[in-house]
């Protein structure tokens, strides 16, 4: 892929994030990134119904990484299920930590493979999926009990 | 000025430092007191009968009187070597406060200071339920003693201030605040990490009744820090450790003795490479002159603050304050993209928080770029800096 497409699609989606919102609304699970490495702070909702990701919106500040990661992961796993978001996932981690990946599941998330060549980079890029995955956890907790 | 005096820069020609509020570089007078412990007489400190444990022994106490002259305290005693500001407002807070105040006292402390004068405050509460209440900052996020008096009550008995805070580089009334705090019998408790390697410091003519600072901020190394408290004060502190070092005797009977201050409240072998950097670091400070170190900084922030107005989309936080301290941010640029930016060009700044997460409520936002300066910092530096903010529009091309 061509350089200047990536970043013009990472500009894009920092300047103007899809499913960026400010309300809070009832019956989204909700995570937050916080970690001590960065200070990127973003809050991410996602409404699971029957295993499926039927809506999900994020909201905060945070580097232009992490943001337009943040919305590409939205578009993509919005109306999915559960299982095909994980995949997705798994694609996406594999893809960050250079190990061997389906590239066709991953879409214009293919745009951050070369990001672990700035170590420091690849923390912001992890971020919005490992959020995602905490979402996950906590839907999977409710669900039991 | 004294370039010369640092290896950093030898070593790093093109890197231009302006995050001295996190920590210093260190002299070659400083590194070279350092070397020559390890080297020339290496040995522990109120242990031996030997020359070179004598030697030790002889320059740690020496320090305690550099100390104390450099901060015009009345007694030696007064002066406690700690790890660092953190471990001294700790000591403050958990040695003194938790047995000087009672449920339903009230501290006094800003949005605009540092963790390490909040969270000890916020665990005290929690654990005797003393009440943690905040001045009002005015528009330029500056203490007045209007707004102290808004919050005093008769249960205040604490106030708890930075000298200089990290994030807004304002210089408190600390002297007019002192005298009221003691005029209805409060306590002053001075966080110094950022106003002791920049300006001159009085705890007398203030009447300051405890002070905590960093060696590191102030060309010293990492891990030695200083608690100054009135000697009434330290007098009456709880040890917050206990072990060798600090006792006068102790019997199998459980019969035990203390030691008399300062060395009660230092358990333990300390930091001796530290103290011995602090004090040539504070002579180094001292050679040069806090007065003209101050006055050097107040212009070159001056001359950074004139060349930001020439930069056309960034927004200046703190054009007020008077410490060399100017906080910022690219419009519409979070602030870590910025610093990785100037990264690109070796400026190194400071970008977040800075550990006074609570000052967003009242700055409107929550991530910053900071810049602070130091005297080795130069008019050639800010111009570079300058030249890399005006092609900032560039920044995502460098960046991604
Ligand atoms: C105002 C202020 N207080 C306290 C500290 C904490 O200092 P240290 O990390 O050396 O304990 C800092 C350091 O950033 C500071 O700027």
């Amino acid at each position: 892929m061509d350089n200047n497409f990536k970043r013009e699609l990472m500009i894009d989606n920092c300047n103007n994030p899809y499913h960026k919102r400010k309300i809070e609304t009832k019956d989204f699970i909700k995570a937050n990134t916080n970690n001590e490495s960065c200070i990127d702070n973003i809050d991410l909702y996602v409404k699971v119904e029957n295993d499926v990701i039927v809506d999900a919106y994020f909201d905060g500040e945070a580097c232009a990484v992490t943001t337009s990661a943040t919305s590409i992961m939205l578009r993509k796993i919005i109306g999915k299920s559960l299982e095909e978001a994980r995949v997705i996932m798994r694609e996406y981690f594999k893809m960050i930590n250079e190990e061997d990946y389906q590239d066709e599941v991953l879409g214009e998330l293919n745009i951050y493979q070369d990001i672990s060549k700035q170590p420091s980079r690849k923390k912001c890029a992890l971020l919005p999926f490992q959020t995602l995955e905490k979402t996950f956890k906590i839907y999977e907790s409710e669900s039991c009990k | 000025m004294n370039r010369d005096d640092f290896k950093m820069f030898l070593n790093n020609p093109d890197l231009i430092y302006f995050d001295n509020g996190a920590t210093t570089f260190k002299p070659n007078q400083v590194i070279n007191a350092v070397v020559d412990y390890y080297t020339k007489y290496t040995a522990n400190a109120h242990r031996g009968d030997y020359d070179i444990s004598n030697k030790v022994d002889t320059f740690y106490e020496d320090t305690r009187r550099v100390v104390k002259d450099f901060i015009n305290a009345k007694d030696e005693s007064e002066i406690i070597f700690t790890k660092g500001t953190t471990d001294s407002m700790n000591m403050i807070v958990f040695s003194f406060m938790k047995y000087y105040l009672q449920k339903g006292d009230e501290v006094l402390i800003t949005k605009a200071e540092h963790a390490s004068n909040v969270l000890p405050w916020f665990e005290l509460e929690k654990e005797i339920g003393i009440v943690v209440k905040f001045i009002p900052l005015d528009s330029n996020y500056k203490v007045t003693l209007e707004n102290i008096q808004k919050v005093v009550t008769k249960k205040t008995k604490v106030i708890s201030l930075a000298y200089v805070t990290n994030v807004i580089g304002d210089i408190r009334p600390i002297h007019e605040i002192s005298k009221f705090a003691h005029q209805y019998g409060m306590l002053l408790v001075v966080d110094g990490a950022q106003s002791v390697p920049h300006m001159k410091t009085d705890v007398l003519a203030d009447d300051i009744d405890f002070l905590a600072f960093s060696g590191h901020k102030m060309l010293a190394p990492t891990g030695i820090g200083v608690l100054y408290g009135k000697r009434r004060y330290l007098e009456v502190m709880k040890p917050l450790e206990y072990g060798g070092g600090m006792n006068a005797r102790f019997e199998s009977t459980k019969d035990l003795e203390y030691k008399e201050l300062p060395l009660r409240l230092e358990a333990g072998t300390m930091n001796i490479a530290g103290v011995l950097g602090l004090k040539a670091a504070i002579l180094y400070l001292k050679n040069i002159g806090l007065e003209k170190i101050h006055k050097y900084e107040q212009e070159l922030k001056k001359y950074l603050l004139e060349r930001l107005k020439e930069v056309s989309n960034i927004t200046v936080y703190n054009e007020k304050s008077e410490a060399g301290i100017v906080t910022f941010n690219i419009n519409n640029i979070f602030s870590e993209d910025t610093s990785r930016y100037l990264n690109h060009y070796k400026i190194c700044v400071r970008a977040g928080n800075h550990c006074t997460k609570m000052i967003k409520d009242d700055l409107g936002v929550k991530n910053t770029c900071r810049i602070s300066l130091y005297f080795y910092n130069t008019k050639e530096e800010v111009d570079k800096l300058i030249e890399v903010l005006q092609n900032s529009d560039k920044i995502y091309e460098i960046i991604l």
